[in-house]
């Protein structure tokens, strides 16, 4: 964390002692007039910090070029930067500490749900602001939070016909971590598989960070499955393909499907034990386009590590705050309110493409991709929309584009 | 069947394996070593870091594991466990220290990363240690699907009980050892160096540690704190089965294994889980010592 501070510190020129010594002790006499406080708010410390400081880092890469190009309408944006350490009880407070103490009008944060849904509360109380970067399960309508990762109909929506009728593979063996994620992933994943002709035979699921995938993938190999759907998150996911792996399974005949498996996870398990498996992302780092060559470069450069790789969450962390910089330019002033009208409808130009906020929902337009890992541990794009599709929140419930359940005026509860 | 069998096999060898450094330290020695996770996760990083800068693989990275292992825990020793014998919960206090420390020396590349100096292969990331290809490529024996990774640790974890029960039933040290568990003053009384013993005594056992740890990386992410979760199992098995009995370790590992592997293929992992935690609940209701006590001190 003091890294982080101090490297970001010698980039910006905002006020270094303050900051560094405890920013909230200085709040209210060193706010000067030419700044924009602002939260960030992931986890530091504890098992998610593997993640959640690459998107932390992505944060802060973008509030340093947004304030070396000129700041927003002159104004240097000042972050606050807090530990959420991996425990959604310490992300309330955190986030409370911000939004009241420190009164920032906006928080970048939060990678899982646990945590989102802790400082929920929190934002919509104090009618703050939440910009949450992450690819997540939906059923959630908020006026308080922007969502720039994807919902499951931009990661499964074109995934499992793609399966059945490009793969040709109809019978699935759903498996994920236990918790809400993985278990609404697999709900809309039915809903799309019995739409399009395919069947699934088993839908299970092991606690979150299990490690030891014998007794399972034993099962997955009885179960007569042609396709794997893996909604498996963490550390489990490497133990998970190796374990494949070992028993024999390859992913030629019987290929793993994984919304979550992304460039991280396939660094730290071994290219060679996911090379033909298949990941739906809006972003890979694969994406060979010169404003992502250039993106990947500037954050390495950034994190002063060479081979650091990007990754959805990453990548909407840093393109939100670029979307926030254009809705307080729109509002013209840096309340919570006026960037929550602001934002709607923005358009920025990201790495991974177009993205947009949607009015109603404020959820993120983005393009949904599929890879197939290869030997090099980086993803070849076999499959993608010509343009960014609408995001669904409630797509698992009978969601369509022409019937939003989730709108401006808030959640529309009699069609749940 | 005997492909449920063969998962049970390979649960009770990891428990086994694990357990084993365990049963020398904790059996043997008395000590609560909350450490121990640590080792294993120190025996890991090994194997990561031989791969990266040494070319070395997995099999040459296992002695090395044991010898750095060994070393961290000969350190331990001399510098926070021998001042403790006798005082069991401060030893349990002073090893949760220690291995909060080691975990935190990997996460900030001892220090390093605060002056921007990144090190491949510590930090507080994922790390991946390298398998040679022919231990994952299974094949068939007489009809039968052989795992040769699964089967590579059953084979050498057995190895490796064998060879502690060797030094410690058929040698002079081993002798010194069981004289010391028995009665430390009395050991003493006979003209045995009762700290140079504990000292090699403690490195043996963490030195397996390291062993565990490489092993572990096979199929396990590598990450600092990997090993909080590894000592769990570890002390469950050895309290299962009787402190300071190798053999009861033995039985526990392959008992607790078998359940494991059994219920979780007919139903599911987490029931399994819950299943082991009861029946281990229910044995040390039942025998308090464990299955294979013998009367100590």
């Amino acid at each position: 964390m003091t890294l982080d501070r101090r490297k970001f510190l010698k980039q910006s020129s905002v006020l270094g002692a303050a900051a560094a010594l405890g920013p909230s002790l200085y709040a209210s006499t060193a706010r000067a007039a030419d700044e924009i406080e602002v939260g960030v708010l992931f986890s530091l410390t504890g098992g998610l910090s593997i993640v959640e400081k690459s998107l932390a880092d992505a944060t802060m890469m973008a509030i340093s070029e947004i304030n070396a190009a000129g700041g927003v309408m002159g104004k240097m944006i000042k972050p606050i930067m807090e530990d959420g350490a991996s425990d959604p009880k310490t992300y309330n407070e955190k986030a409370s500490k911000l939004v009241i103490r420190d009164r920032v009008p906006t928080v970048f944060g939060s990678y899982t749900s646990a945590s989102r849904k802790a400082v929920l509360p929190v934002f919509e109380r104090r009618k703050n602001l939440y910009f949450y970067p992450t690819y997540y399960e939906g059923f959630e309508c908020s006026k308080n939070v922007v969502y720039t990762g994807a919902v499951p109909n931009q990661q499964l929506s074109n995934f499992i016909p793609w399966i059945i009728n490009t793969l040709g593979k109809k019978k699935f063996f759903i498996v994920g971590s236990n918790y809400i994620y993985p278990r609404e992933m697999a709900k809309v994943s039915k809903i799309l598989i019995e739409q399009n002709g395919g069947e699934w035979v088993a839908d299970e699921y092991l606690e979150l960070g299990h490690s030891e995938w014998g007794a399972m993938v034993s099962r997955i190999k009885d179960s007569g499955c042609d396709v794997v759907l893996s909604n498996v998150v963490g550390d489990s996911v490497v133990a998970f393909y190796r374990e494949f792996k070992n028993q024999g399974l390859t992913h030629d005949k019987l290929p793993i499907c994984a919304t979550v498996t992304s460039e991280i996870e396939i660094a730290a398990m071994g290219a060679e034990f996911a090379v033909g498996s298949y990941t739906s992302f809006p972003y890979f780092q694969a994406i060979d386009t010169d404003i992502n060559g250039a993106f990947i470069e500037r954050y390495r450069a950034f994190v002063n590590d060479g081979s650091a790789v990007t990754h959805h969450a990453l990548e909407s962390s840093y393109f939100q705050v670029f979307l926030w910089k254009q809705a307080v330019e729109k509002a013209g002033e840096a309340t919570p309110d006026a960037i929550r009208e602001g934002v709607k409808g923005q358009v920025f130009d990201a790495p991974n493409g177009k993205v947009t906020i949607d009015p109603e929902n404020l959820h993120a337009y983005l393009t949904p991709r599929i890879a197939q890992w290869g030997a090099d541990g980086q993803g070849t794009i076999i499959d993608e929309y010509p343009d960014p599709i609408q995001p669904l929140p409630y797509v698992a419930y009978g969601e369509t584009g022409d019937d939003l359940f989730c709108k401006a005026s808030g959640l529309d509860t009699t069609k749940l | 069947m005997s492909e449920i069998l063969f998962i049970g096999l390979s649960l009770s060898s990891i428990l086994l394996l694990i357990a084993l450094g365990l049963s020398i330290t904790y059996g043997a020695m008395g000590v609560i070593n909350m450490a121990h996770g640590e080792l294993v996760m120190i025996g890991a990083y090994t194997a990561v870091m031989a791969g990266i800068y040494l070319g070395l693989n997995l099999f040459l990275a296992l002695p090395l594991a044991f010898l750095t292992a060994g070393m961290v825990g000969l350190l331990i020793e001399r510098l926070v466990i021998r001042r403790l014998y006798g005082r069991i919960i401060d030893t349990l206090l002073a090893t949760w220290g220690v291995a909060i420390l080691l975990q935190q020396a990997i996460r900030l590349e001892f220090g390093l990363a605060f002056f921007d100096i990144h090190i491949d292969g510590l930090g507080p990331g994922l790390q991946n240690m390298a398998v040679p290809a022919f231990l994952t490529q299974p094949f068939d024996l007489g009809g039968m699907t052989i795992q040769p990774y699964r089967t590579f640790i059953i084979v050498l974890t057995l190895l490796l009980t064998a060879l502690t029960w060797f030094l410690m039933y058929r040698t002079p040290l081993g002798m010194q050892v069981r004289a010391i568990m028995r009665n430390p003053q009395m050991a003493a009384a006979c003209g045995i160096d009762v700290r140079r013993v504990s000292m090699l005594t403690f490195a043996y056992g963490s030195g397996l540690a390291g062993v565990a740890g490489v092993l572990l990386a096979g199929f396990k992410t590598v990450q600092p704190d990997m090993g909080s979760s590894v000592v769990v199992d570890g002390f469950l098995v050895v309290v299962v089965g009787g402190v300071g009995s190798l053999f009861g370790t033995l039985a526990a590992a392959g008992l607790l294994g078998q359940i494991n592997g059994i219920i979780a293929v007919l139903s599911n992992d987490i029931l399994a889980r819950a299943v082991v935690f009861g029946v281990v609940i229910l044995l040390i209701l039942w025998k308090p010592r464990g299955l294979f006590s013998m009367r100590t001190r």
